[in-house]
This record gives C-alpha cells, structure tokens and sequence, in this order.
C-alpha cells in the first residue's frame, strides 16, 4: 500500500517562556489552501507546546525555522499550540501564529 | 460599517450576525471532534469539522445556529459535519428555541467521506423537518462564494424561510457537474452570466425559491433574518402538491428552449431582461408588482 498519502506530524517544545496564565482556547485561520488554522489552549505546566499537521510532507527545516522565530517573538510558557495545515507558507504562518497570541491578549475569563 | 457576508468565515459571519457577545458554541474547536477519514487520505481535518454549532441570540431572540466554512473542503458535509447539524437541529425539537438559523455554505456531501456523509445530509433533511414539526422555525441563508449545492441546497429547500444575496447560489447539481455529464452545449460551467441565471440569488428570488433578496452585506442579513424569524411555513402534503402543480405549470408553459430570461418573463416579471443589472431592491419591486411576494407575517 502507498504511503504517499500520509500527513506528515511535527511536535516542537520551547521552556523558559513567560506564562501567559488561563485564557479561553482561540482558533484562527482555517484549513484551506496555502492556509491553515491554529488552535491555542492553556497549558497546566510551564512549557510552550506546537503538534503540526500537514498536508504539505518534507519541510521539518523549514517548519523547526518558523517555530524558532516564533518562540523568540513571543516567549510563552503554559501554551498548547495546535494547526492544521494545507501548504501555507512560512509568513502566512507566523501572521496566524502573531494573531492567535493577540486572541489570547484579547479579554480575559 | 457594512462588510461583505461572502467575504467572511464562518465564524465572523456568526460573530457579526447575531447580537454581540451572545454566541454559546457546542462541541467547539478544543474538542477535537475532527473527521475520522479525512487523515486516511492524506488531507488534515479541521478542529470543528467546517461547521461551528451553538446557541445565541438575535434581536434578542434565542436562536439555535450553526454557521458552514466554505474554505474548508468546500463546505463539504463530513460524517461529524452532518452529525453536529443533526444534534443541533434534534436539540432545537426538544429545548423549542424561537428558531434555527442555518448559515450555508457547501458543495453538499463531502466526497472524501461517500456514505457517511451522504447518511448525514439525509439526516440532517429529516431533522430540520421534524424541528419544523415541533414548531420551531428553520431559516436558511445563503452568500458565500461557494453557494449551496448538492444534499445541502436540499436541506435549504426543505426550510421555512430562504435568504439569499445575489452572490449567493443555490442548486442540486452544480454548473460543473452538469457540465460533465450533459455535455458543454447543455452547460457551459465557465459562463458565469449563465451560471447566475441559472442558480442565483435573484433568478431564485424571482422563482420563488428564496423568499428575500439581499445586498452582500452582513447588516441586510441580520434585518431578513430579524423580519423572518417567527415565519412558519407549513410542512404538510397540501402544500407539497401544491407545490409541484406550480413547478409542472410552469414546466409545460415554457416555450422550448426557454431560457432564464424567458421564464422570468413567463411568471410576469416585467423588464425581465434588465434583471442582471438591477439592484435588490428593483427585485424586490418587480416580484411584488408580478404579484409573487411572500411577506413576513
């Protein structure tokens, strides 16, 4: 059976971040083409969690780059960071990143 | 401000639609209630499966909503797309709230998904007849580019009230898949003029098949729906064979190869060919001057 179909799933972890304490979980974007959504979640421990799905196989380097840039951004702790991807491009993937931190800078519960 | 209904998500259109602050989604995004076939074939789900379900209010009104994103697979209706229309209509039959407003948009069953999804949308047709039952009033609109199509375009038609824009588009089969299997001389997908005669939202309004016509702006929205909200329209036999004996008139009364233009004319709309060009509210006045308006009671 072909593989080729296959999503490919990323994980990236950061420490040392600024907790960004309870909030409502955000979601911005949606799964279209060269889009993606990214869902963002309160986290119980200090760490800053992203999973990647994406139909877009082969871009581990290019992905591990944006997370990197992202995390010197915005150093969060206690954030869950999920997205689904369909091929968006590394900018349209930190503008969605930059304007799911602002949903979570919005109104607190 | 006005803002174009076509050109905003599913969610802003809920956040702008309904009175402010007052949405109450069910089964939202942290769920994960996500497509259980979609990442077999290599393509990624959607945390809320295309659809976003909840209770709000509008005009003060507790309505029951449920809002379609077009972006995602066209809208298509998945296997937990359709059940989340089912709950939400079958919990409209139960709590009675003063009406289910369903903000369409979708190419109808979502392929990727065959029979699940084909199930779901006979279900979700069922349901939104057995909320009318019940006494709850089911409202239907329709803007976004995508328009309403396949089992969904249905399920529009299986409402009490139609609200459609003049982008908006609503139809069994769409222009492409008539195209593929009638040939292009019954069908050319590509000529847009021919493709809003055909499945628009003012070829539907003059038909009958939508009950208001509005501007692509999401403020017109919220007024039809306001003004439309408590209408019912009975769901019984009579009605549907009344029904029919209208579409079987008109039918036979068209001269062969009629087109739009020659149907508009046939149900009394005058300046029939000027309908591409006119606003809403010229529609609106030549329907009721053709004497086919259906008002808000």
């Amino acid at each position: 059976m072909s593989m080729s179909n296959e999503l490919e799933r990323l994980h990236f972890e950061f420490t040392g971040g600024r907790p960004v304490g309870p909030f409502v979980p955000a979601l911005v974007g949606v799964v279209g083409s060269g889009n993606l959504e990214v869902l963002v979640e309160p986290r119980e421990d200090a760490a800053c969690t992203v999973e990647v799905s994406t139909s877009a196989r082969g871009f581990a380097p290019i992905w591990e780059a944006v997370m990197e840039d992202f995390r010197e951004r915005h150093p969060l702790a206690g954030l869950r960071v999920s997205i689904n991807d369909m091929g968006a491009t590394p900018a349209v993937v930190s503008l969605r990143l930059d304007q799911a931190v602002a949903e979570i800078a919005g109104p607190r519960p | 401000m006005n803002a174009s209904y076509a050109e905003c998500t599913a969610r802003q259109r809920i956040e702008r639609l309904f009175d402010a602050d007052s949405f109450h989604e069910w089964l939202p995004p942290a769920e994960r209630l996500t497509s259980p076939h979609l990442a077999q074939l290599g393509v990624p789900c959607a945390f809320d499966d295309g659809v976003a379900i909840g209770r709000a209010r509008l005009d003060g009104k507790v309505v029951f909503v449920a809002s379609q994103e077009g972006e995602f697979m066209g809208g298509g209706v998945g296997e937990v797309h359709g059940a989340k229309l089912v709950g939400l209509l079958r919990r409209a039959a139960r709590d009675r709230p003063d009406a289910v407003v369903l903000l369409a948009e979708s190419g109808g069953v979502r392929l990727h998904e065959a029979n699940a999804g084909l199930i779901g949308v006979s279900e979700v047709m069922r349901s939104v007849l057995d909320a009318r039952a019940s006494g709850v009033p089911v409202l239907v609109l329709i803007g976004g580019k995508n328009g309403c199509f396949g089992g969904m375009g249905i399920v529009a038609r299986c409402t009490d009230t139609v609200i459609m824009s003049d982008i908006g588009r609503l139809g069994m089969s769409g222009p492409e898949v008539i195209e593929a299997s009638h040939g292009v001389e019954e069908f050319d997908s590509r000529d847009r003029a021919l493709v809003w005669q055909t499945t628009g939202g003012k070829h539907r309004f003059l038909s009958g098949d939508s009950d208001v016509l509005v501007d692509d702006d999401v403020e017109a929205f919220r007024a039809a729906a306001i003004a439309w909200l408590g209408v019912q329209r009975p769901a019984i036999l009579d009605s549907l064979e009344a029904e029919h004996r209208l579409l079987s008139e008109r039918l036979h009364g068209a001269p062969p190869g009629a087109d739009a233009i020659a149907f508009w004319r046939q149900i009394g709309i005058q300046r029939a060919e000027q309908v591409s060009e006119l606003d809403s509210e010229a529609l609106r006045e030549l329907r009721s001057d053709a004497g086919l308006n259906r008002e808000p009671s």
